[in-house]
């Protein structure tokens, strides 16, 4: 076996080992481009948590891409009616693996207290999602605990 | 001009013939009611003699449940004349067989107000170009707003409309290089705010003509509205114009305590005054905030975010609640201030005030922002009137007509404020509108936390107010009263009323109709939105599609409010 030269540094202090996709999750989770769909009431609490006060950057989370080739994170934010579902079924095809969905707020949800014949009744009829916010609007922490809940799906599963 | 109200009257009949009912004063104006075939010539009439040039609102009622009408829709226009400050209300009696004539000939901005009456009633008007959905979507079966129509039945959407103009064989024979294109903008685009379309025939850059698409936010607020009891509608008006939830909770509640007849004690005025100027300039600095940001300029927008933080604080404390405040009850306030409240609402001016100052810094005279705003997608006050503008956007054309100033409500006669106006009714004129209505707003709040009315937030008057909940646990009678206002609700006394109140984006009205229940027949909202986008293809044709970015954030449409 062949020893370090003397003088030279130990190679364990500054390299450690890990999985190629795990290295991969670990960077896409503190990299994510958000798309923000956002059509109601919570779109604009969605700019506050991109605002100054909540600062979504803090979380690597604030490149706000609405063209759906460049992001990897759909923020459903506000209500879709029936009118809009086969749009946000094209702009979901439209994003490219891996992608996430974020369901922001009660009407992406379940369609919220709107019982009524023009709003969709929950986007998951539409579209997969992983992470469901409450609220109505829900508050921007909320939103930020989203974000993490997504952050820790990715790396989970990079690790399964 | 008479001078009184009965000369007024008399006046105004001797314009009109063919009424089936003469026009007669009601509690919210005058009130009128014509057969479809006369309807135009009478609506001509008022608005040639009589003054009432401004057309506010047109939509539909259905008499299914009423036994007592003959006809079983009618159509109801409500006039504005601005010489002698008068409203005038025309009901137009039809059924499903006899088409209305259209009003497009007389006010332009008449064609999206019957398009959605068709398309919510299937009340026909003859004369009217194209008769197509507006608020649901083009597969939608049946007509939503009629009373035999389930709430629940819901219709499933195939595939988006496909972009499309009206034949024009002008443009047919054209060499092929030089040929226009078809583009389409939004829904899904970061300049229509997620849910405005806009399709488009362009030449290189410039915009030949334009086809709106709306109804992509149309969550059924007025159906909604006649399923639920008058207080639960509260929460629901919140989500109209969600960058000003409070304006159109007083706006609404107003309404209801019109028609029952009462009025908000002193204190709850004062606050809901404060309320709703905080939600203006909250309005006023998302318009300005993302404007900037559609054109390019980010840095504005993190300016004009922070101010609203403030406020979101202060409501959060008051109520609970960020956005979607729910703040008001029919009758008075949902709750006492707590302590300290207002000294904070002091230092929250006082914190706006200062950063207002930094974006007027960064954009007033900022030469990059005036020439891409300057002379960009102007609105004249003809055609703005044409389309029934009101709010910001009619005053930067040059008009001084403020609700608050023209028909004061609550103290809006006792603060001292201006009214800002502009002149050429392009985008920067309407953004230095709204930045002096802050300034302005901000002098309001400073005169109401001076001068605060000490008593009571609302009525105490156990038919339309709930009980102290320190009653409802302690004594029987008001547990009693608790429960029977949360079961039966406000009864509101049968009749019909249309109240408005200045909005930031300018004219909000409810017109509500009551069957002396607890259930309303009818809730119609009038937002400002919905008349300011139907001009904007005047804006914008003939002009580069950067400026149209530029004209679209300045009008600020919400869409809450555009498709309620």
């Amino acid at each position: 076996m062949k020893t370090a030269p003397k003088g030279s540094p130990d190679v364990n202090q500054f390299i450690f080992t890990t999985k190629a996709k795990e290295f991969l999750a670990w960077g896409r989770k503190h990299a994510l481009w958000p798309l923000p769909f956002g059509t109601a009431c919570c779109a604009i609490e969605y700019m506050a948590v991109v605002g100054p006060k909540y600062d979504v950057s803090r979380l690597g989370a604030e490149v706000v891409r609405f063209s759906p080739r460049q992001s990897d994170l759909m923020i459903v934010a506000g209500t879709i009616v029936e009118k809009m579902s086969p749009i946000l079924k094209r702009i979901y095809d439209q994003m490219l693996e891996p992608k996430w969905v974020i369901s922001m707020g009660a009407c992406a949800t379940s369609g919220g207290f709107y019982r009524a014949y023009h709003v969709s009744q929950g986007i998951d009829k539409i579209i997969p999602v992983d992470v469901y916010i409450p609220g109505c609007p829900p508050t921007p922490e909320a939103v930020i605990q989203g974000i993490t809940q997504i952050q820790e799906i990715i790396s989970k599963k990079a690790k399964s | 001009m008479a001078s009184t109200s009965e000369e007024r009257l008399n006046f105004i009949n001797s314009k009109l013939t063919n009424t089936t009912t003469p026009t007669r004063s009601v509690a919210d104006g005058y009130e009128l009611a014509t057969d479809a075939k006369d309807s135009f010539s009478i609506i001509k009439a008022l608005k040639e003699s009589c003054g009432f040039t401004w057309m506010m609102d047109r939509c539909g009622v259905d008499h299914l449940e009423d036994e007592t009408e003959s006809k079983r829709f009618e159509v109801v226009t409500h006039l504005y004349a601005p010489d002698t400050n008068e409203r005038i209300r025309i009901k137009t009696f039809t059924d499903e067989k006899e088409s209305v004539p259209t009003l497009i000939p007389l006010w332009r901005g008449a064609n999206w107000f019957e398009r959605e009456t068709w398309d919510m009633y299937g009340i026909e008007f003859s004369g009217h170009p194209d008769l197509e959905r507006i608020l649901t979507h083009h597969e939608f079966q049946g007509y939503p707003l009629r009373k035999d129509y389930n709430p629940e039945n819901y219709q499933e959407l195939s595939e988006p409309l496909p972009i499309h103009f009206d034949d024009d064989p002008s443009l047919e024979d054209e060499d092929p290089l030089e040929a226009n294109q078809w583009i389409n903008i939004g829904p899904s685009h970061p300049a229509t705010h997620g849910t405005l379309r806009i399709m488009a025939e362009v030449n290189g850059e410039i915009i030949k003509r334009t086809n709106l698409e709306i109804g992509y936010m149309h969550r059924c607020f007025e159906k909604m509205g006649e399923t639920h009891k008058w207080n639960q509608i509260i929460p629901y008006t919140d989500r109209l114009n969600y960058c000003s939830s409070a304006m159109n909770n007083v706006g609404y509640c107003r309404a209801i305590e019109q028609m029952i007849g009462v009025e908000v004690p002193e204190a709850g005025q004062a606050l809901r005054m404060i309320l709703s100027e905080f939600s203006r300039i909250m309005d006023h600095f998302v318009c300005v905030g993302t404007n900037a940001v559609d054109i390019g300029a980010l840095t504005t927008f993190w300016y004009s975010f922070a101010p609203r933080e403030k406020i979101y604080e202060l409501l959060e404390e008051y109520c609970g609640a960020r956005l979607t405040v729910s703040l008001t009850r029919v009758g008075g306030m949902a709750y006492d201030l707590p302590e300290g409240w207002l000294k904070r609402a002091e230092e929250a001016v006082t914190y706006i005030e200062k950063q207002m100052k930094l974006v007027d810094g960064l954009l007033t005279k900022n030469p990059i922002w005036i020439s891409r705003t300057k002379g960009v997608c102007a609105l004249d006050q003809e055609s703005s009137i044409q389309y029934g503008y009101t709010g910001p956007l009619l005053r930067a054309t040059g008009l001084n007509f403020d609700l608050r100033k023209v028909e004061p409500y609550y103290f809006y006669d006792q603060v001292e404020f201006d009214i800002p106006i502009a002149l050429n009714g392009d985008v920067y004129d309407r953004y230095l509108v709204r930045m002096e209505e802050i300034h302005q707003s901000c002098r309001i709040i400073r005169q109401l936390l001076k001068n605060f009315p000490t008593g009571p937030m609302s009525i105490d008057d156990k038919r339309i107010t709930l009980p102290k909940k320190e009653d409802v646990y302690n004594s029987i009678e008001g547990l009693m009263n608790h429960f029977m206002l949360v079961i039966h609700d406000v009864q509101v006394p049968k009749g019909e009323y249309y109240s408005f109140t200045e909005a930031a984006n300018g004219e909000l009205g409810f017109y509500c109709v009551s069957n002396g229940s607890g259930w309303p027949t009818r809730i119609r909202c009038r937002g400002p939105s919905f008349a300011h986008y139907q001009a904007f293809p005047e804006m914008i044709e003939g002009k580069m599609i950067a400026d149209a970015v530029a004209g679209l954030g300045s009008i600020n449409i919400i869409a809450g409010e555009l498709d309620r």
